[in-house]
């Protein structure tokens, strides 16, 4: 994995790519790839490396989250000098993020797990499609943008694929809350209802 | 002189083929572009039997996501299980007893081979042979599901598997069965080619049809039998080396042009090497515990972490992306669906067939809607 991350680095320098740990005993540590440099390094991943088969797609919703930290300094109250301790909650914005999973077919090696993360989660939400490297990634995509509100730039069809086009939510984000009756319209019954109800109130 | 209307050439007709067509295996569309009975542009439509079970999977237990894992590829819920199982080792480090590597091998393996057999029926049924094919190979499949029922007491939804092995062990005088079943499953396969592959209509209407290239296989993430029909030798069973496959000896067929005719020997010829898998595995299987004492299965709460766990399922690679965040729930359970990913290349494999052959096409790939939609 190391081996990539230099790799990487030595062809595209102003990449912004970091190696993060994953403490399971399975050792699958990630690259965390800028969405910026997110379609170059992918290509050189395919082309250079020989990563040619990109499995798997996933999108994951990240909440913001809050961190408690201590914070240590000098306070001097009465002419006596002394430590304090304080308590900060320092918030971490939340993002979404999606993770590849490639593998390459002719060094049969893998997984190598590539992670592009968005801004946020409401506003800045686009990152660069990886479609146009792997076809493979097409229906994956649509899926984490159906499902999760991922805008993929440069996809060719960026269309929701299991919700039905109508359908306005993101259900696999952490705060998604499903209505009572996902196909609930209004009829005329319960104008009616509403009518008859004001009727007898009025009686 | 012609008396015939002239029609302009380029005039096309749009036809929704599904979602109830009992072609598409499933409650699925293909919104398709006919020129003349030539199709130029095909988009398909999913989501008819979405559950959302990755959704439904961050509100359970870790163990409750088993039973769900039968319901994704509901003809195959063995391999379903063991691909989970298998992530959730990764992701937390846990040991599967020797004896549970034997039981899943076996078990995989009679799932392949009655995954096969029900694809050989489906895909002539496609072709317009309904009925006569299917019940031949259901006869075959049946006598599996019968040995999946002693051992796990369900037919389809097995939930057989546990984290660090399996849930029970084998009943008495089920390996004998199994074995007279392996033993007399090349008989099967020798009569299905017998009355199929030299079949003059079944070559016509399957050879040459929608061939593909292995960088175009490789490039659409196509798995499974499609990748190696296309020349790719790519078995996970082999490159990954999971579970105790290094132990058996067995070959990978490849086709070599790729076409649907390929993707349809290539089936008989993994059957005809499960068998030869099945026989050694049930003359190898040792005593002793079927599950890892020491693997927690209510109650689990593996570290935080993530892993990627995969196997080489009757349809394609199918595997699980776990998140833990060290509580009794994951975080995040994603499922690798080959049959939606191996549709990817759907549209490209129909462009320029005639509507007939987009049956087979699809046929030939082999879907299971449950997985396709989730």
């Amino acid at each position: 994995m190391t081996g990539v991350l230099e790799a990487i680095k030595a062809a595209i320098p102003s990449a912004g790519v970091e190696l993060l740990k994953n403490p399971s005993p399975c050792a699958q540590h990630s690259l965390l790839v800028a969405a910026n440099d997110s379609r170059a390094v992918a290509e050189f991943l395919r082309d250079s490396l020989g990563f040619d088969f990109c499995s798997n797609v996933s999108g994951v919703d990240w909440l913001p989250r809050k961190v408690k930290e201590e914070i240590v300094h000098k306070e001097t109250v009465e002419g006596v000098e002394s430590e304090v301790k304080e308590t900060v909650e320092r918030e971490i914005p939340g993002f979404l993020e999606v993770v590849y999973h490639l593998f390459s077919i002719a060094k049969k090696s893998g997984p190598l797990t590539l992670r592009v993360r968005t801004g946020d989660r409401e506003g800045d939400v686009s990152i660069p499609s990886l479609t146009p490297v792997w076809k493979g990634a097409d229906f994956q995509e649509r899926e984490v943008f159906d499902l999760y509100g991922v805008r993929f730039d440069g996809h060719p069809d960026l269309r929701r694929l299991l919700m039905w086009d109508e359908f306005a939510d993101h259900p696999m984000r952490k705060d998604y809350v499903a209505p009572d009756d996902f196909e609930y319209e209004p009829t005329p019954h319960d104008e009616i209802l509403a009518k008859v109800k004001a009727r007898t109130e009025a009686a | 002189m012609s008396y015939l209307p002239s029609l302009a050439p380029s005039q096309t007709i749009d036809v929704s083929l599904g979602p109830q067509h009992p072609s598409t295996h499933g409650v699925f569309r293909m919104n398709v572009t006919l020129d003349g009975e030539t199709v130029v542009k095909l988009q398909p439509v999913f989501g008819y039997l979405h559950r959302n079970h990755e959704k439904i999977a961050e509100g359970n237990s870790w163990l409750a996501a088993m039973p769900y894992t039968d319901r994704l590829d509901y003809i195959c819920p063995l391999t379903n299980n063991w691909a989970y199982a298998l992530a959730v080792e990764k992701l937390a480090g846990i040991e599967v007893a020797e004896r549970a590597e034997y039981i899943r091998v076996i078990t995989a393996e009679l799932t392949r081979l009655q995954n096969h057999a029900a694809f050989l029926g489906f895909v002539l049924g496609d072709m317009g042979a309904w009925g006569t094919a299917l019940m031949y190979a259901f006869r075959e499949r049946e006598k599996i599901l019968d040995l999946f029922e002693a051992l796990t007491g369900a037919r389809m939804m097995c939930n057989y598997m546990r984290f660090g092995g399996c849930r029970c062990d084998l009943p008495d005088g089920w390996l004998e069965a199994a074995r007279k079943l392996v033993d007399g499953f090349p008989a099967f396969l020798d009569e299905m080619e017998a009355l199929l592959t030299g079949n003059e209509i079944l070559l016509a209407r399957l050879q040459g049809i929608a061939p593909l290239t292995p960088e175009r296989a490789i490039n659409g993430s196509a798995s499974g039998p499609v990748l190696r029909a296309a020349g790719v030798d790519y078995d996970i069973r082999k490159v990954d080396n999971y579970g105790i496959y290094n132990r058996f000896e067995f070959r990978v067929p490849r086709g070599s042009v790729g076409d649907c005719y390929d993707r349809f020997m290539l089936r008989v010829l993994e059957a005809r090497e499960s068998v030869g898998i099945l026989q050694q595995a049930i003359a190898g299987i040792p005593e002793g515990p079927v599950v890892n004492p020491k693997a927690k299965q209510r109650g689990f709460r593996p570290p935080a972490g993530e892993a990627y766990g995969r196997i080489e399922g009757p349809k394609g690679e199918l595997g699980f992306y776990l998140i833990s965040n060290g509580s009794d729930r994951p975080y995040r359970l994603r499922i690798r669906p080959p049959s939606l990913i191996n549709l990817t290349l759907l549209e490209e494999l129909c462009l320029g067939t005639k509507i007939a052959d987009v049956m087979v096409i699809l046929g030939s790939i082999d879907i299971v809607l449950g997985e396709v939609d989730r």
